[in-house]
């Protein structure tokens, strides 16, 4: 019934038949973990387990753990926070997007990328309620809660209040996302199990059974999750950039940030996607599913995104510039040239001109450079969002009160927490859950595989 | 519940073969009781005569409480319930309750939605589903026809008709 056309590179090679897309997948969750995987697995619990020393002498103490100053009140925080959100975002860009655009090449990396989604979005929701110092009267903070002083509630005027929103409606709304595409497939691993493993994953299954109306219905859901997904996520990032363009911050206060933090999510996202399934696709031999050709897409996107990244940072100058505020010119000479030009440096050689490297062929389909320069993108993106938040605010409009952030081991501890919070989860998702959307792959084998089953 | 069903499946490799045998399978007056596929099949729905699902619907209606709740709260709490002038806005400042509106409107219209979902197609986690073929979450689409709803046809020429239809495997199911 679905028609492609010829000239289309194959989206799974090496002749799978359905069969063996259910065993390729499957067999990763059925067998024994490889060393290889413990020994990742242990490097991760172990970054969790050294970070959270950071992270329980920073609740212990207070936030005066971090480097902190007067001029200088956000920093690291706030920095992973957007970091750790943006990296959130691609996603929802391949489930969501990619899905109401028919790119039928979404099917073998969304499963895993949804995954880094949830992850990075618990990863960046931790900061701001670290920052809160007394987290567990947050909810207070945080939520509209009847309280016993008035009530008194929650401004509603404040995008820092809007990203609670954001953030929680994003996380939830993922989530579920997510776990209606897992359902088929864990009945999959269901009807290949036997005792406790049945038991688990028919649990985990909720007794799907795989019926045209049912999956009549999960099609319709699917769509109008992605429908409303698409707009969530965009809303999310633009949120965030709200933190800072509505305050009258030379540097923050501008009009592009939504738009310009919202490539940047998927610039920085994509790269993640990048380094997490060149991996994968190695380690579990997947490379039948995650072809070249996939990357290449993905490449393609960084391209372009970087590319937006790029013209935003010259805009940004261009509009200070234009704009004859002397505040925002300031802030902006003082970026390229101040005690901060080595970050601001760094992030216009990783974001600016080492995705542009991507127009060579040979380069965005070599796996090898694509996983350093995927991994350069990230450290860029990091840069980026220390660049716009700490030079912005360490020179402010008193030059008495001018001063330097400079992190101390809480802050780097509470980051490495983090890292190791990720990639533990993603290590316990890639061994116990189908890390390719079995059922989507299949859908599409028959026109879009390079020897359809007969 | 069903102790003497009694059900002949159709087994199937291919979607369009398979789409064209439900064709078949209906135009010769068997009712088919379901279809069990491993992945989506675009316009088996269709030629299954399924009604168009009204899952949007109730997305739209979830939606709809989820701006009316948030606004009701903003506003309540912002210009009615403790006014405060914040930032030199008015008490009910519209344009600043739409963020938080526009995520409470997606967060309902999705919840709503899938749980309508799960509802609907009976998916919670201590579900017992009727497995006709195990091969049916792998590889193979299994056509059910039920001869409690099928009394009047010859079960010989049901299986004919399947046969003929491109059916690689003709079973026998019943259920305790």
């Amino acid at each position: 019934m679905q028609v492609t056309s010829s000239v289309r590179q194959p989206l799974v090679t090496g002749g799978k038949t359905y069969h063996d897309v259910t065993h390729d997948v499957s067999r990763q969750v059925e067998g024994k973990p490889s060393m290889l995987w413990f020994l990742a697995f242990l490097t991760a619990a172990g970054v969790l387990a050294l970070g959270s020393i950071a992270l329980i002498a920073t609740l212990w103490e207070g936030i005066g753990m971090w480097g902190l100053n007067k001029t200088v009140g956000w920093a690291w925080d706030i920095t992973n926070f957007v970091w750790w959100v943006g990296i959130g975002h691609a996603g929802t860009l391949i489930s969501a997007v990619l899905l109401l655009f028919r790119q039928k090449w979404r099917t073998s990396i969304n499963r895993a990328a949804e995954a880094m989604t949830i992850f990075a979005v618990i990863c960046a929701a931790m900061f701001p309620v670290i920052h809160m110092g007394r987290p567990w009267l947050g909810a207070y903070w945080a939520l509209p809660l009847p309280n016993t002083f008035g009530s008194l509630w929650v401004n509603f005027n404040s995008p820092l209040l809007w990203d609670v929103f954001a953030i929680s409606t994003y996380f939830s709304v993922s989530l579920v996302f997510w776990y209606i595409g897992l359902i088929p497939d864990f009945a999959t691993i269901r009807d290949r199990a036997t005792g406790l493993r049945k038991t688990i994953y028919g649990a985990l299954s909720f007794g799907w059974d795989g019926a045209a109306k049912t999956w009549m219905r999960y099609e319709s859901v699917s769509l109008i999750l992605a429908g409303l997904a698409t707009p969530l996520v965009l809303s999310v990032h633009t949120i965030v950039s709200f933190d800072f363009a509505t305050s009258v911050i030379p540097g923050w206060h501008t009009t592009i940030f939504p738009p310009y933090f919202v490539a940047g999510a998927i610039f920085s996202g994509f790269a993640m996607v990048l380094t997490l399934m060149i991996v994968t696709r190695k380690v579990y031999k997947l490379e039948d599913y995650i072809t070249i050709g996939h990357i290449e897409l993905m490449n393609i996107v960084i391209i372009i995104t970087g590319s937006i990244v790029g013209i935003a940072y010259i805009t940004e100058f261009f509009i200070a510039w234009y704009s004859g505020v002397e505040a925002e010119q300031y802030a902006f000479i003082n970026r390229a040239t101040g005690p901060y030009w080595w970050a601001y440096w760094s992030m216009m050689t990783c974001n600016v001109i080492s995705p542009q490297l991507f127009w060579i062929k040979k380069i965005r389909t070599s796996i090898v450079a694509t996983f350093i320069l995927s991994i350069v993108v990230n450290i860029g993106m990091w840069f980026e969002r220390f660049v716009i938040i700490v030079t912005s605010l360490h020179r402010d409009y008193l030059p008495s009160s001018w001063a330097m952030f400079y992190p101390t081991w809480a802050d780097v501890g509470v980051y490495l927490f983090t890292f190791g919070l990720f990639f533990t989860l993603f290590f316990l998702f890639a061994k116990f859950f189908p890390v390719i959307n079995m059922a989507e792959v299949k859908a599409v084998l028959k026109s879009s595989s390079e020897k359809v089953k007969k | 519940m069903e102790r003497d069903t009694h059900f002949i499946l159709g087994v199937y490799e291919d979607e369009d073969v398979l789409l064209h045998a439900v064709e078949k399978v209906r135009s010769n007056g068997v009712k088919i009781h379901e279809v069990y596929t491993p992945y989506p099949i675009h316009g088996l729905e269709v030629v299954l005569g399924y009604k168009r699902s009204r899952l949007p619907i109730a997305a739209f209606l979830f939606g709809m409480l989820g701006t009316t709740l948030a606004m009701t709260m903003q506003f309540y709490m912002m210009s009615f319930d403790w006014p405060m002038i914040i930032g030199g806005k008015d008490y009910a400042a519209f344009p600043a309750f739409i963020p938080v509106g526009f995520e409470m409107t997606v967060l309902l219209a999705a919840f709503g939605m899938v749980g309508v979902f799960m509802i609907s197609s009976n998916l919670k986690p201590w579900a017992q589903p009727r497995i006709f073929d195990i091969r049916s979450t792998d590889d193979k689409h299994i056509m059910a026809i039920d001869i409690a709803n099928n009394s009047a046809m010859d079960l010989e020429k049901i299986k004919e008709i399947l046969k003929s239809s491109g059916a690689t495997e003709i079973n026998n199911k019943s259920f305790e």
